[in-house]
């Protein structure tokens, strides 16, 4: 349960950057491959936010899907299996040229995109 | 960058946007704050010629066991100290501390993982001298200690024959992050159906560049390989 301790890393984010400023809505990207479960996430935001700022701001999410490049053909491809939003099975990142060795270029997403003042 | 608006402007004489209703653009990695404190860890790190190791696997793959023996086969010739997490006691530091290294312990309570905060903490208490190896044992956990950097210069992953082949496909996040995999307990290989083949593919599947490893901290078979590999990465001292 790393959500919560990710849900608290986001109320820091925030309340650093704007400070004193209440908060009404936050926005995140979540990738498929960043290993936080977006649900999780939202269970442990009410918990986290409880008595700062960002009490009560709704939180949307939107789930990047996966996109690799692989380093041995150079093409760049969406894993079988890898939906995008709301995709739990994460999908193994082979290349159909057979090679492994690839890299993410979408999917890892952890980020704050924007928030609302309240 | 304005640290208000997030902004790349370093001098600008905008309004920021505190008006109600307004969406203030953060663009902000969630971790910002743990990736922040782990680049200092890794400079302070840096700047004092120490080695860190983060040391992941699930509980029970033999981690405290294989930092023992390492440090009983490396007494004297390379300096190995041990930052311990658990959630609760102080056996595992005990433990390390009898095989003659020195040792932190951390518990983290409720916390299923390290983050670079308390690494930080414990590196100070810790003080190693230059040229020396830090072993970072993380709590014993395949999914949440993969997300938290602490600043370490290498990520190493125990899987024990025990624990079945499939291992890499069930945790990709973790083996993916993984520098060196080693596969423990193979003394006890007779005695399950664990296929090194097919692991070794597996974690090639998620993690190409990552170096698998076999030993047995009981019979010491492949811990030269481990050491080999542990001392190789300690940074040249500084002249």
């Amino acid at each position: 349960m790393h959500e919560l301790a990710i849900a608290e890393g986001l109320v820091d984010a925030v309340t650093e950057r704007l400070p004193g400023t209440k908060i009404s809505e936050v926005r995140l990207e979540i990738g498929a491959l960043s290993g936080v479960v977006a649900d999780s996430l939202r269970f442990c935001f009410d918990l986290a936010t409880e008595g700062t700022e960002l009490e009560g701001a709704s939180l949307q999410i939107t789930e990047p899907g996966i996109q690799v490049e692989c380093r041995t053909c150079g093409g760049t491809f969406v894993p079988d299996g890898a939906g995008g939003s709301g995709a739990r099975g994460v999908p193994i990142l082979l290349c159909p040229c057979g090679s492994a060795d690839v890299k993410v270029l979408s999917g890892q997403q952890l980020t704050i995109t924007s928030v609302k003042v309240a | 960058m304005c640290a208000t608006c997030g902004c790349t402007v370093d001098e600008h004489d905008h309004e920021h946007p505190h008006d109600d209703g307004r969406t203030v653009t953060l663009q902000q990695k969630i971790l910002a704050k743990n990736d922040d404190l782990a680049q200092r860890n890794r400079e302070w790190l840096r700047e004092r010629g120490v080695l860190a190791i983060n040391l992941m696997s699930s509980p029970g793959s033999g981690k405290t066991t294989l930092l023992e023996r390492t440090s009983e086969d490396l007494a004297g010739k390379l300096a190995l100290s041990v930052i311990e997490g658990d959630q609760e006691t102080d056996l595992d530091a005990d433990r390390i501390r009898s095989a003659g290294c020195e040792v932190v312990q951390i518990n983290t309570g409720a916390g299923c993982h390290l983050d670079a905060a308390m690494v930080a903490r414990a590196l100070r208490t810790l003080d190693p001298p230059a040229g020396s190896a830090v072993v970072i044992e993380n709590v014993g956990n395949l999914v949440c200690p993969a997300l938290f950097d602490l600043g370490e210069t290498a990520r190493v992953v125990l899987a024990s024959v025990t624990e079945g082949t499939d291992k890499p496909l069930k945790y990709p996040q973790m083996f993916r992050s993984a520098d060196l995999v080693v596969i423990t307990k193979t003394d006890l290989g007779p005695y399950v159906n664990f296929d090194p083949a097919r692991f070794g593919e597996y974690v090639g599947q998620v993690s190409p560049r990552a170096i698998t490893i076999s030993l047995s901290a009981v019979t010491g078979s492949g811990m030269a390989s481990w050491s080999g590999w542990l001392a190789g990465m300690v940074p040249a001292p500084a002249h």
